[in-house]
Order: structure tokens, then sequence, then C-alpha cells
């Protein structure tokens, strides 16, 4: 039988493997990739907790999370198109000064 | 049952993510967050968040992996990126031990917090009282409780789509002279 446990460790696991992502890959949108992968695991805790707890407040929070991740991706590629424009095919080790 | 989706699902998951973080070809990558978030929005299913399961295949593979594919499309990056060289030396060690301790400590913390024993011995599935379906009980919460959050979301979509368009759209004729003597 499936219990909580099983889903909160598959979570931390897909947490950490964002972590590692995000510290390692230099393309800015893979960057990205795994923020989404972090943001996953904790929409996926968060309704692990909400089910257990038997609460729909961790659902209302993952909806929250979802729109919140929409308006940063749509925030975070515009400024990569906007760097890309000035720096063709710039990395995140290019990019780290603030000047243009 | 429950199980074998589980266990189907967290292999899908899990190999997305790993193809997100190896993939060289930034294509392959936003292609197995497809197949993460596609076996994330089954374990929704699974848990009962019927809503979400199809917000999450609605809004994440259809909206945000088409949108990032349109973006690798619209730079041309979807060239092969060299994983072999170490940008800064030691980087990839560091970040393992990084990733294994964010590992262990989130299983420590979730698994053995204080409702942590209780959950991790009953069994998940259970009849929850379903006179509501899984949608109205969200709209009663979200549009009573978050009412006030629910329109900060509203506002924030907004101010996020302006701020997209200002900044990827292609400076006009005065605004590139402005620039350029700025840069001078």
């Amino acid at each position: 039988m499936v219990t909580a446990s099983w889903y909160l460790v598959l979570a931390a696991a897909l947490f950490a493997i964002g972590a590692v992502g995000l510290l390692v890959r230099r393309n800015p949108l893979i960057m990205f990739m795994c923020v989404e992968l972090m943001l996953n695991a904790v929409n996926l805790t968060f309704i692990t907790f909400g089910r257990e707890l038997n609460d729909i407040g961790g659902q209302v929070s993952v909806f929250f999370v979802l729109v919140v991740a929409a308006a940063e991706v749509v925030v975070g590629l515009a400024i990569v198109v906007a760097i890309n424009r000035r720096r063709p095919q710039a990395t995140a080790d290019d990019l780290s000064a603030l000047k243009g | 049952m429950e199980t074998a989706v589980f266990i189907v699902c967290a292999v899908i998951v899990l190999a997305g993510a790993l193809g997100v973080v190896l993939a060289r070809n930034p294509v392959h990558a936003a292609l197995s967050l497809v197949g993460t978030l596609f076996g994330m929005a089954v374990l929704f299913l699974n848990l009962e968040a019927h809503f979400l399961a199809a917000v999450q295949i609605i809004v994440y593979a259809g909206a945000i992996v088409v949108l990032f594919l349109f973006v690798i499309m619209l730079l041309g990056v979807d060239r092969l990126e060299d994983l072999s060289v170490e940008p800064i030396t030691g980087q990839r060690v560091l970040a393992a031990l990084v990733g294994l301790g964010t590992f262990v400590l989130a299983v420590l913390f979730l698994v053995t917090s204080d409702i942590g024993p209780a959950i991790s011995s009953g069994p998940l599935m259970r009849d929850i009282s379903d006179q509501y379906s899984n949608l109205r009980q969200i709209a009663d919460v979200l549009f009573t409780d978050y009412v006030y959050a629910f329109e900060a979301t509203a506002a924030l979509l907004t101010i996020s789509v302006v701020g997209a368009v200002v900044m990827s759209r292609r400076m006009g004729r005065s605004d590139e002279a402005q620039e350029s003597a700025g840069d001078d």
C-alpha cells in the first residue's frame, strides 16, 4: 500500500534533482526548467499533506503556486529574450555583471 | 493498483527530471520536462486532486513548456551544449553534495515531522466525505478565505504580461537612439 511517505520521498528526490540541475547547468533556459522541477516537487508535497490532513487548503496553495510559476516563466523568458538580443548565446556565467 | 500507478509515475517523473538535467539539447530537456509534468499530473489524480491534475496538464504541459519551446526556437539556441567541461572547478562535486544533503534533510524533515509517524503508518487512500466534488471544494475556499489572494494573482498576471511585452519588444527608433546615447 502506498503511504504518504512514498510521495514525500519522491518529492524530495525531485527537489534535489532540480537543485543540482540549477547549480550545474549554465544555460538560462535549462535553469528555468530546473526551477519548474523544484516547484513541482513542492506542489506534490502540498497535495500529499493536504490529502493526509483532509484539508483542501493544500490544493488551493498549489493553485497559487501554479499561477505564480506561470508569471515567473513569462517574465523570466522575456528577460532571456531581451538578453539574447544584446548578447547572443549568453550563458549564466557571461551574465555575472549587471551592466549591459 | 494505486501502488502500480505510483511506481510507474515515479519512474516517469524521475527519468524526466534526470533528462532535464542531463540533456545536452535544450529541446530534449523541454520534452523531458513534459514527461515529468505528465507523470506528476497522474500522481495528482492518484491523490484525488482532480482539478489540479487537469490544470497541471493545461497550464504546464500546454502553456509553459510550449513557451519554453517557442523561446528555444526563437533564439535558435537548440544547439548541443558541451557538458564535458566543468565551468568552475569542483562545481559538480559540490552541487552533488548539496543535492544529496537537500534530499536527506528533506526526507528526514518530511517523514519524521510531527504528523510523520501517523501518516506513514496508515493507508493513504481513504474515503473522504465526497458530497462535494474536488472542484467545488477548491472553489468554495478560493472565493471565500483566499479571495484577496485570488484578486492579487489577477494583478500579478496582468503586471507580468505587461512586463514581458515591455522587455521583449523590439526597441523603436527613438528608443534605439536613446539607448545608443546611453551606451556612450
